[in-house]
């Protein structure tokens, strides 16, 4: 009978440990997203990223898109749907986080498009036709020109822009940064400087709304 | 004789009662920090965390049942888990200190099992707690082994 006692004691203590543990790390965590090092400012926005919407707009979010990322292609209409209902208050910065195998060569692609100033067009027409050129989200580059045709986009150019140091260095640049914020999962967002709570259409909807609260206040 | 004599053995049930519960205790603490890192903390498990894993978690479940009654065979179920969930421990320990060159680690993909993700006091890492935690289990239940033979 002691021994029983012993046990479910023990039990009860270590569950309790985690439960406490986890309720601690998470109070912590919150905290330390609140006030965000100056390292990982400067690695959210810059100055080479696509943007679209209102420069001045007191909203801005920031995506970590990967083109063959599936639920990036679902969540690309819902953002621009809340820019829609929300004019001029609110603004995209897009940054690159390849994570798919190939996916940089796409991205080299579209940043070779944004030479032509046709980096939207180009983003949403690879984004609806994703699965005709990463089939069983396999990126393949060579799939990709079909798609793009009809934009007006000079491929001759891009395929030799494509293979610029500059744009190089801006994906690289641009996956650091997503290690440095801890970017693991497309898409992620953060808004106004805020990553969500967790992942969610609804959590982002959220954090969008408070923030155009917040501004409206202001 | 003295093996016939109930206090004496009364006494060395007891022994081995209290080992193969703290060997319970180490696995359950374990079971539960590796799901605080995994879960809680997300730290994505590498492939060699994940076969400890798979030895790991079974001895916080099977242990228990060795300890309400009290049966010795529990050892002959737990070691099987306990000793090459220790070897992967120790492999991870050598990969992770550079002793075990790059080339030959099973992960490519993913997580790198060779990066440290966590670092206490300096030298606290998780293999390092994997291989205390499975050398302790394997401790005790051989201990509690020879207690209960006697």
């Amino acid at each position: 009978m002691k021994q029983k006692t012993l046990f479910i004691i023990a039990l009860v203590s270590l569950l309790l440990a985690f439960v406490g543990g986890t309720l601690l790390y998470t109070a912590q965590k919150e905290d330390k997203s609140a006030q965000q090092s100056d390292t990982q400012r400067a690695a959210l926005v810059r100055m080479h990223s696509p943007t679209l919407g209102n420069a001045d707009a007191p909203v801005v979010i920031v995506e970590f898109l990967d083109p063959a990322c599936e639920t990036c292609r679902t969540f690309y209409p819902l953002v621009k749907e809340m820019m829609a209902a929300n004019p001029d208050r609110i603004r995209l910065v897009l940054r690159h986080a390849p994570f798919h195998d190939g996916s940089d060569k796409v991205v080299a692609v579209l940043e070779a498009a944004r030479k032509q100033g046709k980096f939207w067009p180009a983003l949403e027409a690879l984004l609806a036709a994703q699965a005709g050129w990463a089939p069983n989200h396999t990126p393949q580059v060579a799939l990709v020109w079909k798609h793009l045709e009809g934009l007006g986009l000079n491929f001759e150019q891009m395929r030799a822009d494509m293979t610029s140091p500059v744009i190089a260095n801006l994906i690289a640049q641009d996956l650091a940064d997503a290690r440095t914020l801890r970017v693991t999962q497309t898409p992620e967002f953060f808004v106004n400087g805020k990553p969500l709570p967790s992942f969610g259409y609804e959590q982002l909807k959220k954090l969008v709304d408070d923030a155009l609260k917040d501004t409206q206040r202001r | 004789m003295n093996t016939t004599e109930p206090s004496a053995r009364m006494r060395n049930e007891t022994a081995a009662w209290t080992l193969i519960f703290g060997a319970w205790l180490v696995a359950s603490a374990s079971t539960l920090g590796a799901l605080f890192f995994g879960e809680v903390m997300q730290l994505p498990p590498c492939v060699l965390c994940w076969y400890q894993r798979i030895c790991m978690f079974p001895l916080a479940l099977i242990l228990p049942i060795g300890l309400f009654p009290l049966d010795r065979k529990v050892v002959r179920y737990a070691l099987p888990l306990a000793v090459p969930g220790g070897l992967f421990a120790v492999f991870h320990l050598l990969l992770v200190a550079g002793v075990i060159p790059e080339s030959i680690k099973p992960c490519t993909q993913g997580v790198p099992c060779s990066e440290t993700v966590i670092e206490w006091f300096g030298f606290v890492t998780i293999p390092l707690l994997s291989v205390v935690a499975f050398s302790t289990i394997v401790a005790l239940l051989i201990a509690a082994h020879f207690r209960s033979a006697k």
